[in-house]
């Protein structure tokens, strides 16, 4: 690839490749299979909360017409989950259950209806137990346990890092800001309900076609949790209706259809209910978190203290990664030259938490920025200068050793306060109207594989045949972020074909090279880059067959307009599919692959796998508000939001990115909450989910949106393909906060807790009247027992990424070289 | 998916034969009327009849008839109502009300006669069989305890049609037909306050038509809180329907609240109020006279959308908007805030 070559496809405004697929409704969803002699299957989920089973009878729905298979947890005794260190997860519960709508049965039948019918004869006997309800409950309730594993009690997980003498750095301070902030639990309500069709194939192998986000991870647990070789199992990631994070774990009728197929010999469809997508969540933790902050008069930061408390409901999903999460990537938005961070993650009767969208990171950004708001305000600076004050330098090790390449944070913010007039506007509009501005940073995928290896992240293959096709194969999946046209963007670009001339097959296991899946905004970069690689290859084979018969030099040879040419002279040249042919009878058959592999991470000490990537993106977002004093009623008008996407490979699949993470943002913001009935105690253990349906968990319609003016930062980052970095997550962070600060600005009250409703406004617009703190928001941090922390020195502080008090894991041979990265670009 | 129970359908042409069908057998059998509150309800297993009786193919019931006030049959489509344009004039309030229900896919399937039956909602009963055997089942099906005031002798479940509040302070009428005759009832008395008998309509009668009285001198607006703007039932509604002189003076008002109760609820106090000793003309203090007067009625429960105290006292601010909208003023910022459409 010559980098200072045209591009004639990537940056240019495209439809995307399965945009026809999509408008004229011919996607194949999961739920649209439909195979002959496919069986239908149903789970029965707890009624109770928090109960020993003591006994399941299952023979009248046995002998129910219609059923061909009653399973229970005994036919599952292997345990998985997504995580190697919380594999706590059964297909059917085998002895407990832990919340309301854990599965307990399944039955397959010859429709729906009849698997319903019967799960209702089903008679499930249960030992009920306390209901832990919330994190209080479950710090104070050691017993009885949710689960028999975790640090202690109830407690899933306690972390602890220290990142140079934070307390020491807190004094130096001129003032510490001490505030305490709650972000409640959402979910991703995807439109799309999870399904899946399980089949036995001729020759016995399982397939599994599944609307899931991650097919690697599916193959790898049913091969655990059936106990049959992966090699024997094909999981096809079909074209998901939305994801958001949704899809990323291993589900229970996953695996119970895949045993059911192998039993029965049938297929054996699974189609959620809403209630039940809710009963999977998954979604954003509920976070309450307390930052405690030391800045100096001209707003620098000398140290960030912060602790965050995590209901992390009934299983482990991703949880030690979403805790280590609200702590990893505060430093990489602004200079935190000292950092400590001790997160906590408990079990409650829940549907269990955790990746969507922003994974961890959210909750955290929400309270960061709107201390920030708060600081600025007392230190009487501009939110916006402050912010561009305090800007993390580009290149740079962070003090919790994370590697920032390109940074386009500071012209985000220059651009949106510049379209947005911020700076006639911002505290100087009158009562009830307001602007607010918040930031924030996101990986470009994880640096490191949740089950960790050295093998690559990611792989791309790519066919060419004489016909001039082009076939590109990886293990990405479409969630409908438009990872297709990424891929055929990319190798459509390089070899000089239109992306409609190329098929992409894609999320299967059987034929495609492995990808860790579409989460952690890791597709374009990792995906991309191995696509790169196995064009690049591709388009060396040609060149070379083609520099042969033109007899002209292979790099003066241009791929362009489905032609390989003389860049001296256009006119001689050969067509795509002749150079095929000429390549083809050369050298044989032509496949080439690329693939991804991360650079190591800069931290060595324990918990430092979570937080490195190989380059991050930053936003700034500007919201209006128009809040009623009286009513507390609020809107949102006009957002302007700039994203620094390194370089935007198909700018409309972009700003897509961008206007969704807008929406989906401003739904957290407002509305959107996985809110619980705990009915009295004295007459029911109940602990329900308030409202599990698409009309009263409450999402923003179209007709609620606000106008968006969004602006791309491009400065291609050397780290991704054609400079690219990610859009899918970053975008959504900075609404919550910017709604917060703008809330600030319209009325003069704090609102320190998401969402922000119009009674919560008002009841902080009344105690503003009465004197008290004009806020509303959680009062208090609990006390949690910390582990010590471990101690890890800065960068500059002499550190080499490891921790002073934790046995060495490692040699240090990166200390010096990473003193002298942080050294040159702090000097 | 949620899969409907089994149930016998029945599609008569002519109400005599739908009365019949009734008749038959009325504790097991159920109207339908564009579904899109019972279907949902019996996915979830909230009600089960035997029995559908649909009114689709009943000639005459689907039709607006203008003869001094307006004959609207209970067939006639949400969208039918929303697309006529001289109901919009002579009747605004009955048009908002239609206007913003649900989303307008289902209102080309919702009817207006099905809007004034709708089931009264409650957040411990709109929920699947599953979910409420979780809670051991509500008074209002299966269980025996209302779970939103566990005291309560009564279900508390909630009003939550748009146009029955706007029908009742537009002092419409409702036709009434069964095997065994026919009567007209106005629509204050269609309702009773509890949760559970929140209709006055036997189960053999069949609500064939609304009467609208001629509305020449009268004004009528409706307001309607909901969390988004579109998609959501009412947490709180004002119907307000106030009779002008040419002078802008007020002769006559009825001021009517929805969703804060099982059935409409008038506001006699707010009525009285605006009437005052005759020939008042609706100034600010009045309106928020009014609008205290108003609040007294309203009881919400927690058991909808938003927190009850919040809720009241939203239905004093809704009733000053409605009240400033009849005496003329631009309301269409505020109505774009509220409802996130100009209406």
């Amino acid at each position: 690839m010559t980098p200072a070559a045209k591009m004639n496809i990537i940056g240019h405004a495209r439809r995307r490749v399965d945009g026809r697929a999509k408008v004229t409704g011919q996607t194949r969803f999961a739920d649209d299979l439909d195979l002959p002699r496919m069986l239908a299957g149903k789970l029965l989920r707890s009624s109770v909360p928090h109960a020993r089973i003591v006994r399941i009878d299952t023979s009248k729905a046995e002998a129910y017409a219609g059923v061909h298979l009653v399973l229970t947890g005994k036919t599952f005794p292997i345990p998985y989950g997504v995580l190697p260190v919380s594999h706590d997860e059964h297909a059917l519960c085998p002895d407990k259950v832990r919340f309301v709508g854990d599965p307990v049965a399944a039955v397959i039948a010859a429709d729906e209806a009849t698997a319903s019918a019967a799960l209702a004869l089903i008679d499930v006997e249960y030992e009920t137990l306390r209901t832990l309800a919330s994190p209080d409950d479950s710090l104070t309730h050691a017993e009885p346990r949710i689960h028999d594993y975790g640090d202690e009690g109830n407690i899933h997980k306690r972390v602890s890092l220290q990142f140079g003498d934070v307390d020491a750095a807190l004094g130096d301070a001129d003032e510490v800001f001490d505030d305490v902030f709650f972000f409640e639990g959402n979910t991703h309500l995807p439109i799309e309900q999870h399904a899946c069709v399980a089949v036995k194939d001729p020759d016995g192998k399982l397939v599994l076609y599944s609307s899931t986000q991650t097919p690697h991870y599916v193959h790898l647990a049913l091969a655990k949790a059936l106990a049959i070789p992966a090699a024997h199992i094909r999981v096809i990631a079909t074209p998901n209706g939305g994801g958001f994070g949704g899809k990323s774990d291993p589900f229970n009728h996953e695996i119970v259809a895949a045993k059911a197929a192998l039993m029965l010999d049938r297929p054996v469809k699974f189609t959620l209910t809403r209630e039940e997508v809710f009963y999977c969540h998954r979604g954003r933790h509920p976070v309450l978190m307390r930052f405690r902050t030391g800045v100096k008069k001209d707003g620098s930061i000398t140290a960030v203290d912060l602790q965050t408390l995590l209901d992390g409901g009934a299983y482990g999903s991703y949880g030690v990664a979403s805790t280590f999460y609200t702590g990893a990537l505060q430093t990489v938005t602004y200079n935190i030259p000292r950092y400590r961070f001790r997160g906590c993650r408990v079990f409650t009767n829940k549907p269990p938490c955790g990746p969507k969208r922003g994974h961890g990171t959210p909750q955290s950004r929400f309270g960061q920025e709107v201390q920030l708001d708060k600081i600025a305000e007392r230190l009487s600076i501009d939110p916006a200068d402050l912010r561009l004050r305090i800007v993390a330098p580009p290149d740079s090790l962070t003090a919790n050793f994370l590697r920032i390449g390109t940074i386009g944070l500071a012209e985000c913010i220059r651009t949106v306060t510049k379209r947005s007039g911020w700076h006639d506007k911002h505290g100087k509009l009158p009562l009830g109207r307001g602007l607010g501005l918040a930031c924030s940073s996101y990986l470009s995928g994880a640096g490191l594989p949740i089950n960790w290896n050295d093998l690559p992240q990611s792989g791309v293959q790519l066919k060419l045949d004489r016909s001039g096709g082009v076939t590109a194969f990886s293990g990405a999946t479409e969630i409908g972020q438009g990872s297709d046209d990424v891929l055929v963007g990319i190798v459509a670009e390089i070899l000089g074909i239109d992306p409609h001339d190329i098929r992409a097959v894609t999320g299967d296991t059987d034929l495609t090279p492995v990808d860790l899946g579409s989460y952690s905004s890791r597709v374009t970069l990792m995906m991309g880059n191995a696509a790169v690689q196995a064009a690049t290859r591709a388009r060396d084979i040609l060149a070379e067959a083609v520099s042969g018969k033109l007899d002209v030099p292979k790099d003066r040879l241009v791929f362009a307009g489905r032609r390989v040419f003389d860049a001296g002279n256009p006119s001689a040249g050969l067509t795509f599919r002749e150079a095929v042919a000429v390549a083809e009878a050369k050298f044989g058959t032509i496949g080439t692959t690329g693939s991804y592999t991360p650079k190591k991470p800069a931290a060595k000490f324990k918990g430092g796998g979570v937080g490195p990537s190989p380059t991050y993106s930053y936003s700034a977002a500007v919201v209006e508000v128009e809040v009623d004093p009286d009513t507390g009623w609020i809107t949102v008008p006009r957002v302007w939001i700039a994203h620094d996407v390194g370089r935007a490979l198909n700018p409309t699949l972009v700003r897509g990115q961008v206007e969704g993470g807008v929406y989906m943002g401003l739904g957290e913001a407002l509305m959107e909450e996985m809110a619980y009935r705990r009915l009295p105690p004295k007459l029911s253990h109940a602990l329900v989910h308030k409202f599990p349906s698409i009309l009263e968990y409450k999402s923003p319609t179209s007709l609620d949106m606000p106008e968006i003016f969004t602006d791309l930062i491009e400065h291609p980052d050397p780290a991704g393909p054609f400079g690219a970095k990610e859009v899918g997550q970053g975008p959504l962070l900075p609404m919550m906060p910017a709604v917060a600060n703008a809330v600030f600005d319209a009325v003069g009250v704090r609102i320190d807790e998401i969402p922000i409703t119009p009674e919560k406004i008002l009841q902080a617009l009344a105690a503003k009247r009465a004197g008290k703190p004009a806020r509303y928001g959680p009062a208090a941090f609990p006390d949690i027992a910390w582990p010590p922390a471990l101690l890890v020195a800065p960068p500059w502080e002499g550190g080499d990424g490891t921790a002073s008090n934790e046995p060495a894991r490692k040699s240090k041979p990166q200390a010096e070289k990473n003193a002298a990265e942080a050294r040159g670009v702090r000097a | 998916m949620m899969r409907l129970p089994r149930f016998e359908f029945r599609s008569p042409r002519t109400i005599e034969e739908a009365a019949m069908l009734l008749a038959e057998a009325p504790a097991h059998t159920m109207i339908l009327a564009g579904g899109t509150d019972l279907l949902p309800n019996m996915k979830r297993r909230q009600q089960m009849p035997k029995r559908l009786v649909g009114l689709r193919e009943i000639q005459g019931l689907r039709s607006v008839q203008h003869a001094g006030g307006l004959t609207i049959g209970a067939g006639v489509t949400l969208t039918s109502i929303v697309r006529d344009d001289r109901l919009k004039h002579e009747c605004a309030g009955l048009w908002q009300s239609a206007a913003q229900i649900a989303t307008p896919h289902l209102r080309n399937m919702g009817t207006i006669g099905g809007n004034l039956c709708l089931d009264t909602r409650c957040t411990y009963y709109d929920q699947s069989l599953e979910w409420r055997q979780a809670i051991g089942y509500c008074m209002k099906k299966d269980g025996e305890t209302c779970w939103v005031a566990t005291s309560s002798p009564k279900c508390l479940a909630v009003s939550s049609t748009d146009t029955a509040p706007m029908l009742q302070a537009l002092g419409a009428r409702v036709r009434l037909v069964s095997a065994a005759g026919d009567r007209t009832i106005g629509v204050e008395d269609l309702y009773q306050n509890d949760g559970m008998h929140y209709l006055t309509r036997r189960p053999d009668e069949i609500l064939t038509s609304i009467e609208v009285p001629d509305q020449t001198g009268w004004r009528s607006a409706y307001w309607k809180l909901r969390r988004r703007g579109s998609f959501d039932f009412p947490v709180a509604s004002v119907a307000a329907a106030i009779k002008f002189d040419a002078r802008g003076r007020i002769l006559d008002a009825r001021v009517v609240l929805g969703a804060v109760a099982s059935r409409p609820m008038t506001s006699l106090k707010a009525g009285t109020r605006l009437v005052g000793d005759g020939g008042q003309t609706p100034s600010d203090d009045l309106i928020a006279a009014t609008a205290d007067a108003a609040y007294d009625v309203a009881k919400p429960m927690d058991n909808t959308d938003y927190g009850l105290v919040w809720r009241k006292r939203m239905v004093k601010a809704l009733v000053s908007y409605a009240l400033r909208e009849l005496r003329g003023d631009d309301v269409s910022e505020l109505r774009l805030k509220i409802a996130r459409q100009v209406l």
